[in-house]
């Protein structure tokens, strides 16, 4: 159960504003029906310039509709130049607060705004210039370093509660995490960012164990008449087989795990796993 | 009395937990305070608390068929579900290969996928998928079996639409072939008849907070022969086979549950279906591109799964709320998650329907009243959110799915 404040539970219930003005002077549609949310704004402008007039659609939880909801109370009188200084920080403050993971809720009522402030001017929606990050929800470069200024942002997590991005197949987190750092950085907050564990590649790592079992570990199977082969490396499990006297070799488990998973563990990675491969 | 008004609770969320039964309390109670001793006592104190807890393991026991020493009562459902498959795999070492479902509850589901990581041992998954309706291939099923399977854990009744496995036909299939059953039948006892004496399962795990017993309580029942690595180990208790003084005033009242449920079976599969089946014709027909999820025979008597297109379900279980009505959602609306709900997706329902499902799920103790009052009350919460989806358009003829919906994901 969510724990909405009675300002957004008010607007949910009793929406302001539902439905869509006919010839509006402008029109924002964000969102779709596959992503779980959607928005379409609609906005009439009167002869001073200032909007008289605001109605929205929208599909999706209660904090989407309190928003939209919202969103459309706070415009009116407002002019586009005005208007379109509001940001989504505003709608959430409006509302008494969201909770965080609903807050992408209060950015999307702030992207239907521009988009329909885009509509009427006749240029395009600025924050779709961007570059593409997040392929699942449709977030640009541009929206995520936005949020990451205005709502002070520290962790991939808090990006996607705010913007979606990386909420779908996750693949962009890497990318956000750029971003991050990018924007962390010009605002002048260089906290020295701490040295990350190096992370290898596959082609590294295989590399590197190949190298310990020419040099150390292959040499003391030997002596035995023993032998291993690489077979396999897929994240850290190392496939191996033993070969030779190791095959009927009543230890050979233990060999695994005691001496060439340490080794590998002390010279290559602190995670790697090594299992005997089934032939 | 009138509904509404008044808050009065129309609980219809009992695939979530159920409320402990009065005679079940009542039975409880006692060991809470003045007969608080340990059933491993040796003084008669302690004793008689032990006979209360033999009394149980016979009544739950005999509800599914079972031997008493064939049960070990654990901390839930969740338990029951890992130690089953941990001690499968610990059993069979050389074998890696497990078989499952895409629609399995987290309890198995979570625990499959982060079993590599958990035993440091690289396993094969097979988990497999449904058809639209819920249901399962046995054929396919039959072809993911392998030499190197060394468990199979198939739930006997799915938690978010109530299908129901042919549990007995996999069981068929897998026998004599050296592979371990396990059932995840939470959701299945107490509601329909279970009769372990005919089927020869190895594994069965019980939730004592879905049959009107006290939450945190469970049984794994263990086929006698079965091999068997436990999960907690310390004391002698439950023969060794879990550590740890027992719960007894939830055991107590847990077999009183499981005695209720049994006088109350028929009651489950005739009244509590037919007020299931009541509402459920009653919002189908009363809402337009409404759609049930799930076979629609093949199912709990109590479980309803519904659809209502180009809405979303948060929504729907709030505008409830006002009226005190509990019902789910398979909707996740949190940050961008999409997954409206994976048993949901399995099934390829359309996004436009999969965002908008609530489950009904009723216990004995509904009434038609609460009945008629959902069905008074849901339509026009739905066609006032439909109103204010930019996706409505009037009505949508015949029109189900979302062949037009993009989206990359
Ligand atoms: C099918 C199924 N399995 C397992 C569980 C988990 O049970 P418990 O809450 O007792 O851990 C549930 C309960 O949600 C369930 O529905």
């Amino acid at each position: 159960m969510w724990d909405y404040t009675d300002k957004v539970k008010d607007h949910f219930l009793n929406p302001r504003n539902v439905g869509e003005i006919d010839s509006p002077s402008g029109i924002g549609e964000v969102g779709s029906l596959a992503c779980g949310d959607a928005l379409t704004l609609t906005f009439k402008l009167g002869d001073d310039g200032k909007i008289v007039d605001a109605k929205f659609k929208t599909f999706g939880c209660a904090s989407a509709i309190a928003s939209s909801s919202a969103l459309t109370e706070m415009v009116k009188g407002l002019t586009l130049d005005e208007a379109e200084k509001l940001t989504n920080e505003d709608i959430a403050k409006y509302l008494g607060g969201l909770p965080k993971e609903k807050m992408h809720c209060s950015v999307m009522g702030r992207e239907a705004l521009e988009a329909a402030i885009a509509n009427y001017r006749g240029v395009p929606i600025p924050m779709a210039l961007g570059e593409l990050v997040c392929e699942c929800f449709g977030v640009t470069d541009l929206e995520i370093k936005r949020a990451i200024q205005e709502s002070n942002l520290r962790t991939v997590e808090e990006v996607t509660n705010f913007t979606k991005a990386g909420g779908g197949c996750g693949k962009c987190e890497d990318k956000i995490e750029e971003l991050l750092r990018e924007v962390r950085k010009e605002a002048k907050e260089e906290i020295a960012i701490e040295e990350q564990p190096k992370r290898l590649t596959n082609i590294q790592k295989i590399k590197m164990i190949e190298e310990v079992l020419d040099r150390e570990i292959r040499p003391a199977l030997k002596k035995d008449g023993g032998d291993i082969e690489l077979i396999d490396v897929d994240g850290d499990f190392v496939i191996v087989s033993l070969r030779g006297a190791c095959v009927s070799c009543a230890k050979s488990q233990t060999t695994l795990k005691e001496y060439v998973e340490k080794k590998l563990r002390e010279q290559v990675l602190d995670t790697l796993i090594v299992e005997e491969g089934k032939v | 009395m009138s509904l509404g008004e008044d808050r009065q609770v129309i609980y219809m969320d009992n695939n979530a937990t159920t409320k402990v039964a009065p005679e079940v309390l009542e039975v409880m109670l006692p060991y809470f305070s003045e007969q608080y001793g340990n059933p491993s006592s040796m003084h008669s104190f302690g004793g008689s608390v032990g006979k209360m807890v033999v009394g149980a393991r016979e009544k739950v026991s005999s509800l599914i068929g079972a031997q008493p020493d064939e049960l070990v009562f654990t901390s839930c459902g969740t338990e029951s579900d890992s130690t089953a498959i941990l001690s499968a795999i610990q059993s069979f070492s050389d074998k890696r290969h497990i078989v499952t479902t895409r629609v399995e509850h987290p309890a198995v589901k979570n625990l499959c996928e982060q079993l590599d990581t958990l035993t440091g041992h690289k396993h094969k998954i097979t988990s497999l998928p449904v058809e639209s309706d819920g249901t399962i291939d046995l054929n396919r099923f039959e072809e993911s079996l392998t030499d190197d399977t060394a468990i199979v854990s198939i739930m006997w009744a799915n938690n978010e639409t109530g299908v129901i496995f042919p549990i007995e036909e996999m069981v068929e299939i897998t026998k004599n072939r050296g592979i371990l059953f396990h059932t995840d039948a939470v959701q299945a006892v107490g509601k329909i008849p279970i009769d372990l004496n005919k089927v020869p399962i190895d594994f069965l795990s019980i939730s004592g907070h879905k049959l009107h017993a006290p939450k945190g309580v469970g049984v794994l029942y263990v086929r006698k022969g079965t091999p068997f690595v436990p999960f907690m180990t310390g004391g002698h208790q439950e023969h060794g086979r879990r550590g740890g003084t027992e719960n007894v005033t939830s055991i107590i009242g847990l077999g009183k549950a499981c005695e209720l449920a049994a006088t109350k079976m028929n009651d489950e599969n005739t009244r509590v279906k037919a007020l299931r089946d009541k509402l459920e014709e009653g919002l189908l027909s009363n809402i337009p591109s409404s759609i049930l999820n799930g076979h629609k025979t093949l199912r709990l008597p109590n479980t309803s799964n519904i659809s209502f297109e180009y809405v979303e379900g948060e929504s729907i279980l709030l505008h409830l709320d006002r009226y005190n009505i509990c019902a789910s959602s398979g909707s996740a609306c949190t940050s961008g998650s999409l997954e409206p709900s994976h048993v949901l997706r399995a099934m390829g329902v359309p996004f436009t329907a999969a965002h908008g499902s609530i489950r009904f799920s009723l216990s004995v103790y509904n009434t038609e009243e609460e009945v008629d009052f959902i069905i008074d009350k849901l339509p026009p919460i739905i066609a006032n959110l439909r109103e204010m989806s930019p996706f409505w358009k009037g009505s949508h003829p015949g029109q189900v799915g979302g062949a037009n919906c993009k989206c990359s994901c």
